[in-house]
């Protein structure tokens, strides 16, 4: 991992894009912890995918005892550090917190999982290593994303051999390259994936897994776990939509976060309501962009953003214009200047259909398409006996195992695109699964 | 609207709310600040020999995240000469005719020296005397505070000595760093005393440092034993108040002492028969403004009670503590839930099955299942389970659900316990973890026998049984 060495948080980035959940201050994160009731059996714990023990922990960082508050995190979740950041923690642990019927604020179990987190590795230390005896099984995993990153540890812990391999020159995936730099800092990501690597697992970047490589990886690896994410964002798919300007979300913030793409237009339309096109949106008020609109064919109760990151895109001066389709890129040598948006209506069957009559341009120099991931189809299409459905590879939800007895696979590839706590579960499912298989008791 | 006008063994002031003999009574300044701030009285901070006190002098022990629930200190009687503190409570009487002003005291155990000091503080006007036979720390190694009031012959001895030459009230301040506190009040009572205060501090040490391994308060690498106060002690107080307010032979006019906070305390106190408190801790904590809420608050109280004064309600307590052989042991509760407040902590079942007994479950069974705890899935299969369920982030796009289906949530069926009546023993222990407010409540059984008492039951036996049938 040459490149992390060199790779630093860019000045500018840090400036602009602000934490925007501050860290908690030592005393504040006794004070809070202390709120913490510490229920039986707790519902923020079955509601974490990885089931941290979430006050088991807290009551470790009452006590000052912070190190054993990270070890027993990591213990369920070895990406605990960026799940705290990027976690959904209003629909997850803190959505469960009982405090919500007690007319009380939930525990913010978010903040005191990264007080903790960042206590630990801003100490240095390193992830506790299980004591295991070696193992001469081999396993490689595709991807460096958080679900490869979660099986690679734990299989390491067991004392298998691991290797990682990802097309991108860092690892983290989209830990490193797609997280709103003011939830989790690309710096943070990598060091966490180095904390892995020191498990003593293998990386090997900017590989590509194509036909010839898979036949070797099959060969030379006694398991393999598929952790491959989902594919590009979809196109734009309308006239025009090659002009300069036409940039899609995730690489307008892969961009941003590698500090290679810090101008933006001044007048920016994204297309989407998600919460990647919010990301995006944000990141360009941020940037500096004069006016930031985000349209949408629906309307405002049906957008697939979470109501919290809804509000925030209204506090940073996001726009949103509802029931509304672009059409076109209009384009002056070759940079766009407009979107051309028609509105659109929804009938009772759910069909839509163009208001004849309504087209109006947008001026804008950008356009930000986020309007989802397409699934890796053509490349899942290269494996033998892999039953695939609807775009994702089908996978025992317990174990990770799939159709073919070589392969395991976990996170977005099998779940069809859910959160970065989501894809560690899976992870770590897959690697006890895959220990189980190789005899493991 | 409730007069709080008090009469105590002959001291009269506007309320019984008084300041400890403490540091907040240290000089003359101080203490009519606390008059103006609406305190009925003050104990005058210890008068003796000046001694010289150490640098760092308190600490203290925090609970969850909240300051001082005790405090402790290795301060000793006080500092200033004896002329300077009887020349400013002869100003402080002159401004504040109408307000207590008592003269703690505490000399060498010599007749003429106790006699000399208690006719200097009444001329200097003092109202009463309170004699310090309880200081715990310091003064007792060289054979006062405690030292005296931990020995009958000498509390009674000096007691005399003062009420020989006293014409004000005389009120023994007693300590409860010792086995029966009611030898001491009847030593107090036996010399003619007009009242008694307790308690004085308790013997303690507060906490170590874990990185130096010194206690606290450090004195340069050293401790020493303190004189614990604050909340933490109100219910020893409560205790020792009791044992001497019931005991004929020990009960005098009594002023509590002992981690009071506020009205609620200081009406527990007036229930066990005190006539006035003294407060120290939270005033050190707080400051002198917050006599304004006790006088308030024990107003409104006891205009809503229906009492025009303390006399109206002050020792109803005092009979309904008894000894333990005389409790009736037909008398039956149980805990039961409201399920409409409960929030699903279920800190009440692993609390009963961790730390009483066994008898409020998670499994939500009809009636075959109640009974004997084998027949209930343990705590820590329910942890079990839910570590090994596969929970996933809803994703409203991938779910087909609407956003309005998150967080947060109502409590579901399955985290609300439920009581197996026919085991509950009624021992409370739920109700006090449970952190809402009424949602756990002890509801009485009627058991259809005739109340028993313990005594009642092994009449007659010739032995006590360890054992009966149920």
């Amino acid at each position: 991992m040459a490149k992390q060495a060199i790779f630093e948080e860019h000045p500018e980035v840090a400036r602009r894009f602000a934490d925007l959940h501050p860290p908690l201050e030592p005393q504040q994160a006794v004070v809070e912890a202390n709120r913490c009731l510490n229920c039986f059996d707790a519902p923020c714990t079955a509601a974490c995918p990885t089931h941290i023990d979430v006050p088991k922990f807290i009551k470790k960082i009452a006590s000052r005892n912070l190190r054993g508050a990270a070890v027993s995190i990591l213990d369920a979740n070895v990406l605990a550090e960026s799940c705290s950041r990027v976690c959904p923690v209003e629909v997850l642990c803190e959505g469960s917190c009982v405090m919500h019927r007690y007319n009380k604020l939930p525990i913010e179990i978010g903040r005191l999982q990264r007080h903790a987190m960042s206590n630990f590795y801003d100490s240095g230390a390193a992830i506790p290593k299980r004591n295991s005896p070696a193992r001469q099984e081999k396993i490689a995993c595709i991807g460096a994303g958080p679900a490869s990153l979660a099986c690679a540890a734990e299989l390491r812990q067991q004392g298998f051999q691991v290797t990682v391999f990802d097309k991108r020159p860092l690892p983290g995936g989209l830990n490193t390259y797609g997280v709103a730099e003011y939830k989790l800092r690309a710096a943070d990501s990598l060091r966490e994936a180095a904390k892995i690597m020191e498990l003593g697992v293998e990386f090997r970047q900017e590989e590509i897994a194509d036909e010839a490589a898979l036949g070797r990886l099959e060969k030379e690896f006694d398991i393999i776990f598929l952790g491959l994410g989902l594919g590009q964002m979809h196109k734009l798919g309308v006239q025009g939509d090659t002009a300069t300007g036409v940039i899609d979300a995730l690489e307008f913030i892969a961009g941003i976060k590698m500090g290679t793409c810090l101008t933006v237009g001044q007048h920016v339309v994204v297309v989407g309501a998600g919460n990647t096109a919010i990301d995006a949106a944000v990141a360009a008020v941020r940037l500096g962009a004069a006016n930031v609109h985000i349209i949408y064919r629906r309307d405002e109760k049906s957008i697939s953003a979470f109501d919290f990151e809804f509000e925030h895109a209204k506090q940073e001066g996001v726009k949103f214009l509802w029931g509304t389709l672009p059409v076109a890129v209009h384009a002056e040598d070759g940079n766009a200047v407009s979107l051309e948006c028609v509105k659109v209506q929804v009938s009772e069957t759910g069909k839509f259909s163009q208001v004849p009559g309504s087209n109006f341009h947008m001026p804008c120099d950008m356009v930000i398409p986020a309007i989802g991931q397409s699934p890796l189809l053509e490349f899942l299409g290269k494996f033998r006996d892999l039953k695939v459905e609807k775009g994702r590879i089908v996978a025992e939800r317990a174990t990770g195992a799939t159709s073919n007895a070589k392969y395991f696979a976990g996170g977005d590839c099998i779940n069809g695109g859910r959160e970065v706590v989501d894809a560690v579960a899976d992870g770590k499912r897959a690697a006890l699964g895959i220990a189980a298989k190789l005899g493991v008791k | 609207m409730a007069d709080l006008k008090t009469n105590f063994a002959g001291i009269q002031c506007p309320n019984p709310f008084w300041l400890a003999s403490a540091p907040p009574t240290n000089c003359g300044e101080q203490i009519m600040r606390a008059f103006d701030a609406g305190w009925g009285g003050a104990v005058w901070k210890t008068i003796g020999e000046p001694i010289t006190n150490v640098s760092s002098r308190y600490s203290s022990v925090d609970w969850a995240g909240q300051r001082m629930m005790g405090l402790n200190n290795i301060e000793l009687i006080s500092d200033r000469p004896i002329e300077v503190n009887l020349r400013e409570i002869e100003e402080v009487k002159k401004r504040y005719p109408k307000h207590a002003v008592i003269a703690s005291l505490m000399v060498e155990t010599k007749r003429e020296v106790w006699h000399d000091i208690v006719k200097r503080a009444e001329d200097a006007g003092a109202d009463g005397l309170e004699l310090n036979f309880g200081c715990p720390h310091g003064m007792s190694e060289r054979g006062m505070g405690a030292a005296v009031g931990q020995d009958p012959v000498y509390a009674q001895m000096i007691t005399e000595w003062v009420k020989e030459v006293a014409k004000t009230p005389v009120i023994v301040k007693l300590t409860p760093n010792i086995t029966d506190i009611r030898v001491a009040a009847r030593a107090a009572k036996a010399a003619k005393a007009d009242a008694v205060s307790a308690i004085n501090t308790i013997n303690s040490i507060t906490g170590i440092d874990l990185d130096t391994f010194e206690a606290r308060p450090n004195v340069g690498g050293k401790s020493s034993h303190g004189g614990y106060c604050g909340p933490a002690v109100k219910p020893i107080a409560l205790n020792m108040i009791q044992s001497v307010m019931a005991d004929p032979t020990a009960a005098l006019p009594m002023s509590g002492i002992g981690g009071i906070s506020n009205w609620q305390d200081a009406a527990e106190f007036f229930l066990l028969g005190c006539g006035t408190v003294q407060v120290c801790t939270a005033v050190m904590h707080h400051g002198y403004r917050i006599v304004e809420d006790m006088c308030d608050g024990l107003s409104n109280w006891m205009d809503s009670k229906g009492f025009k004064t303390i006399d109206d309600f002050r020792g109803l307590t005092i009979n309904k503590v008894t000894e333990w052989k005389h409790l009736n042991l037909n008398y039956k509760i149980v805990a039961s839930i409201n399920e409409q407040l409960c929030i699903g902590c279920d800190l009440c079942h692993i609390a009963c099955w961790d730390g009483a007994h066994q008898c409020i479950h998670m499994d939500r069974v009809e009636g075959p299942r109640d009974g004997h705890v084998e027949v209930h899935t343990k705590p820590a299969e329910f942890e079990r389970r839910s570590k090994a369920s596969i929970a996933v982030t809803p994703i409203p796009k991938l779910d087909h659900i609407s956003m309005e289906a998150h967080g947060p949530y109502a409590t579901p069926l399955a985290r609300i316990p439920r009581v197996d009546e026919t085991e509950c023993v009624g021992c409370n222990l739920c109700s006090l973890v449970c952190p809402v407010e009424d949602c756990i409540t002890m509801v009485e059984v009627p058991t259809g026998a005739a109340p028993e008492t313990w005594n009642e039951r092994t009449r007659g036996t010739g032995r006590p049984l360890t054992q009966q049938a149920r």
